[in-house]
C-alpha cells in the first residue's frame, strides 16, 4: 500500500503511505498501474511525516504527477512540496528532459570496417617495429656499462622465471616422456622392436619436445606475468613516472626481463632434457624390462653429436620471443582493467604461437642443413 | 539527534608490530556530518575500512544501526550495504565501465528497476553531483581528477543511502569545486536527511560542513563538536586548527564577515 485515494467528483485526494524507496519501485509501479485516475481533474497530494521518500521514490512520484498533468489535470501539494522533489526539479532545471544515452550504434558497413581493420593492422606493425627498435637501443645502451645492465634485476627475473619454474617443468617433462614411451611401446611391441622406444623417446625429447614444452610452460607462466606486471604499472601511471624521472622504461622494464628469460630458457630446457632421459630410463626398465646398461648403450647409438644442441640452441630464441611479446603487450595496456586482461591473454597466445612458428622455421632450416 | 547510527567500541588494529588503533571509540549520530582528522598514517583510512568490513580488526566492535557488523550473515550484510554509500580516495571507479554504468551497477545489484527508471535515476544522480550528460558516457580514464571525485559520489548516492562515507572527497579539487562540493553535501543532507562520515584534511570543508569532529591521536579518538574541538588544549589539535594555514582561513572568513 503506497497510495490512499479519496475521490470527490473530479477531485482526487492522494495521500502517500509506506516507504517510497528505490527497493519498492516495482510495487509502487504496480499499484499506480492498478489504479484508475480517469476523470480526475484536480490532484491534491499530501505526504505525511511518517512516509519515507528517497530520491528514487520522489522521481517516481514526479513521473506519475507529470503524466497526470499531461492529461490536463492540475496537481497541488498539501503544504510545501517535499525537499526531495525540489532537489530533483532544481537538478533538472534548465536542462532538456533526461534522455537515456543511446546504446552503441551498430551499422553494417563492410567496406569501411575492412579499411579500418587494415589501417589498424598496419598501425600495429608500425607500433611493434617501434617497440623492437626501442628495445634494441635500450639493450645496446644498457650494454655500455655493468650498472646499466642492472644485474640485480636480471637475477630477480632469472629466479622468478627460471628457478621457480623447475618443479613444473620437470613434472611436465616426465609426464610427456611417459606418454610417448607408452604409445611407442604399444606400437613397437607388435613388431618386436621395443628397443626403438629408446630412440623415439631420446630423439623426441632432446630435439623437440623438451624445449618446446618448456617454452609453452614458460609462455604461460612468465609471458603472462610480464604482461600483467607491466600492464598494472601502466594503469598506475608508474611507467609515466619512470619517464618523468628520466629513466627509460624500456631499459629498466624490458631489458632485464628479456635477458633474464633468454638465460633461463636454455637452463630449463637442459633440466627438461635431463628429466626426460631419466624418466625414459625408468620407464624402459619398468615397462620393457630393459636393463639400464642396455638403455644407456641404445641412447649412445640413437643420438648423434648434434641432437642435444639442435634442441637447446632454440631455447634462447624462444625465451627472447616470449619475453618480447609479454613486455610489448604489457606496455600496450591503457585506461582500463579489461585491457589488462585482454592484453595478458594476447601476450600468452601470441608467444605460444611465435614459439611454435619459430620451431617450425628451425625444423625447416635444420632439414635444409641436413642436421 | 542523539540517535547513534554508528558505534565503534574498543577498536584495535595491528599490522605486524605496528599498532594503528588501540582501543579506539567513535560514535556517529544520525543526521550529523562527522569529520575524521588525523596526521598522515594515523589510521583514518584503516578506521573507515574497519567500519566497511574490509579490514578485520584484532579486537573491538562495530555497530551500525544497532547491529554488530561482525556477527551478521551474508544476506543481512548485503541489506546493510544497500543503506550506505562510500567513496574511496582514488575514486575507485570501475575502469571498464562508463560513468553511467558505474552509477547503475549498485542499482542493478540491489534494486529491480525498469530500464527507463534505471537510466533516468542514474542520470539524476549524475546531474545532482554536477556532471554533464557528456561525462556520463565517458570512461573513468577520460575524466579529470575532480570529475572522478564527482562520479564516485554519484555512485555512492546511487541507492539513496542514509549514510555516506567519504574518504578525502575534496582532496585534489580546486577551491571553487571544493566549495561547490561542500554546498552539494549540505544540500543533500538537508533534503535527504543524510548522515555523513568524512575523512578530510580540508579545513575549509571541516568548518563549512562538519557538526562534530573526531581527531585520531595516539591510536585513540577524541571527538567533540567543532567549536569545542578547536579549543581542545592538545598540542596537535591546536597546531592543526590554529596553525598558519588555519589562521589564514580564519582571517579570510573574517574578511567576508562570517
Amino acid at each position: 500500500m503506497y497510495l490512499r485515494l479519496q475521490r470527490d467528483g473530479d477531485h482526487l485526494d492522494v495521500e502517500l503511505t509506506g516507504e517510497w524507496r528505490g527497493a519498492n519501485l516495482p510495487a509502487i509501479d504496480a499499484e499506480i498501474a492498478a489504479q484508475s485516475f480517469a476523470g480526475a481533474r484536480t490532484f491534491k497530494v499530501s505526504i505525511p511525516e511518517s512516509v519515507t521518500l528517497d530520491l528514487a521514490g520522489a522521481w517516481r512520484l514526479r513521473e506519475w504527477l507529470k503524466a497526470a498533468e499531461a492529461t490536463g489535470a492540475s496537481v497541488e501539494f498539501a503544504g510545501p512540496p517535499p525537499g526531495q522533489l525540489e532537489l530533483i526539479e532544481s537538478t533538472l532545471a534548465g536542462k532538456a528532459r533526461p534522455t537515456p544515452p543511446s546504446s552503441s550504434e551498430s551499422t553494417f558497413e563492410p567496406v569501411s570496417a575492412l579499411g579500418r581493420q587494415v589501417t589498424r593492422r598496419v598501425q600495429g606493425v608500425k607500433v611493434a617495429l617501434d617497440f623492437i627498435g626501442r628495445a634494441c637501443v635500450a639493450f645496446a645502451r644498457a650494454c655500455t656499462s655493468w650498472r646499466r645492465l642492472r644485474p640485480a634485476s636480471i637475477a630477480r627475473h632469472l629466479y622468478e622465471t627460471g628457478i621457480t619454474a623447475i618443479p613444473i617443468v620437470s613434472l611436465i617433462a616426465f609426464l610427456i616422456t611417459l606418454i610417448i614411451a607408452y604409445i611407442a611401446a604399444q606400437q613397437a611391441r607388435e613388431y618386436g622392436a621395443e628397443i626403438f622406444v629408446v630412440d623415439i623417446v631420446t630423439v623426441g625429447v632432446l630435439r623437440e619436445l623438451g624445449v618446446l614444452l618448456t617454452a609453452i610452460i614458460v609462455a604461460g607462466r612468465s609471458g603472462s606475468a610480464f604482461a600483467a606486471e607491466i600492464g598494472a604499472m601502466k594503469l598506475n601511471e608508474e611507467v609515466d613516472a619512470l619517464h618523468a624521472i628520466g629513466v627509460e622504461p624500456h631499459e629498466v622494464l624490458i631489458v632485464p626481463r628479456v635477458i633474464g628469460l633468454t638465460i633461463a630458457m636454455p637452463l630449463l630446457a637442459v633440466i627438461a632434457d635431463g628429466i626426460g632421459l631419466t624418466g625414459g630410463a625408468l620407464l624402459c626398465k619398468w615397462l620393457l624390462d630393459m636393463p639400464l646398461v642396455l638403455y644407456l648403450e641404445r641412447v649412445q647409438d640413437a643420438i648423434s653429436p648434434t641432437t642435444f644442441w639442435v634442441g637447446i640452441i632454440k631455447a634462447p630464441f624462444f625465451g627472447l620471443l616470449i619475453a618480447l611479446s609479454g613486455t610489448y603487450r604489457g606496455l600496450q595496456v591503457r585506461d582500463s582493467s579489461r585491457e589488462l586482461g585482454r592484453l595478458t591473454t594476447v601476450a600468452v597466445v601470441q608467444s605460444i604461437f611465435l614459439v611454435i612458428f619459430a620451431n617450425a622455421m628451425f625444423a625447416i632450416a635444420f632439414w635444409q642443413l641436413d642436421i | 539527534m542523539r540517535d547513534p547510527l554508528i558505534e565503534v567500541r574498543g577498536l584495535v588494529n595491528r599490522f605486524g608490530r605496528q599498532i594503528v588503533h588501540d582501543g579506539l571509540d567513535m560514535t556517529v549520530y544520525r543526521g550529523e556530518v562527522f569529520g575524521i582528522v588525523g596526521g598522515s598514517g594515523a589510521g583514518k583510512s584503516v578506521l573507515l575500512r574497519s567500519i566497511l568490513g574490509l579490514q578485520r580488526p584484532q579486537a573491538g566492535e562495530v555497530h551500525m544501526q544497532g547491529r554488530d557488523l561482525t556477527k551478521l550473515s551474508v544476506a543481512q550484510l548485503k541489506e546493510i550495504k544497500a543503506t550506505y554509500g562510500v567513496t574511496f580516495q582514488q575514486g575507485a571507479l570501475f575502469s571498464s565501465l562508463t560513468v553511467l554504468q558505474n552509477v547503475q551497477l549498485p542499482m542493478l545489484e540491489h534494486l529491480r528497476l525498469t530500464p527507463r527508471a534505471l537510466d533516468e535515476l542514474a542520470m539524476l544522480k549524475i546531474r545532482l553531483v554536477g556532471l554533464t550528460d557528456e561525462a556520463a558516457r565517458k570512461y573513468p580514464a577520460q575524466l579529470s581528477g575532480g570529475m572522478i571525485k564527482r562520479a564516485a559520489l554519484a555512485r555512492a548516492l546511487a541507492l539513496d543511502p542514509a549514510l555516506l562515507m567519504l574518504d578525502e572527497p575534496t582532496a585534489g579539487l580546486d577551491p571553487i569545486s571544493a566549495a561547490a562540493f561542500d554546498a552539494l553535501l549540505m544540500d543533500l543532507r538537508e533534503q535527504l536527511g543524510l548522515t555523513v562520515i568524512m575523512i578530510t584534511h580540508d579545513l575549509d570543508t571541516i568548518f563549512r560542513t562538519c557538526n562534530r569532529v573526531g581527531v585520531i591521536i595516539d591510536r585513540k579518538m577524541t571527538s567533540d563538536t567543532l567549536a569545542n574541538i578547536t579549543n581542545n588544549p592538545h598540542p596537535w589539535i591546536q597546531a592543526y586548527f590554529h596553525g598558519e594555514r588555519a589562521v589564514r582561513f580564519g582571517q579570510a572568513e573574517g574578511a567576508h564577515g562570517t
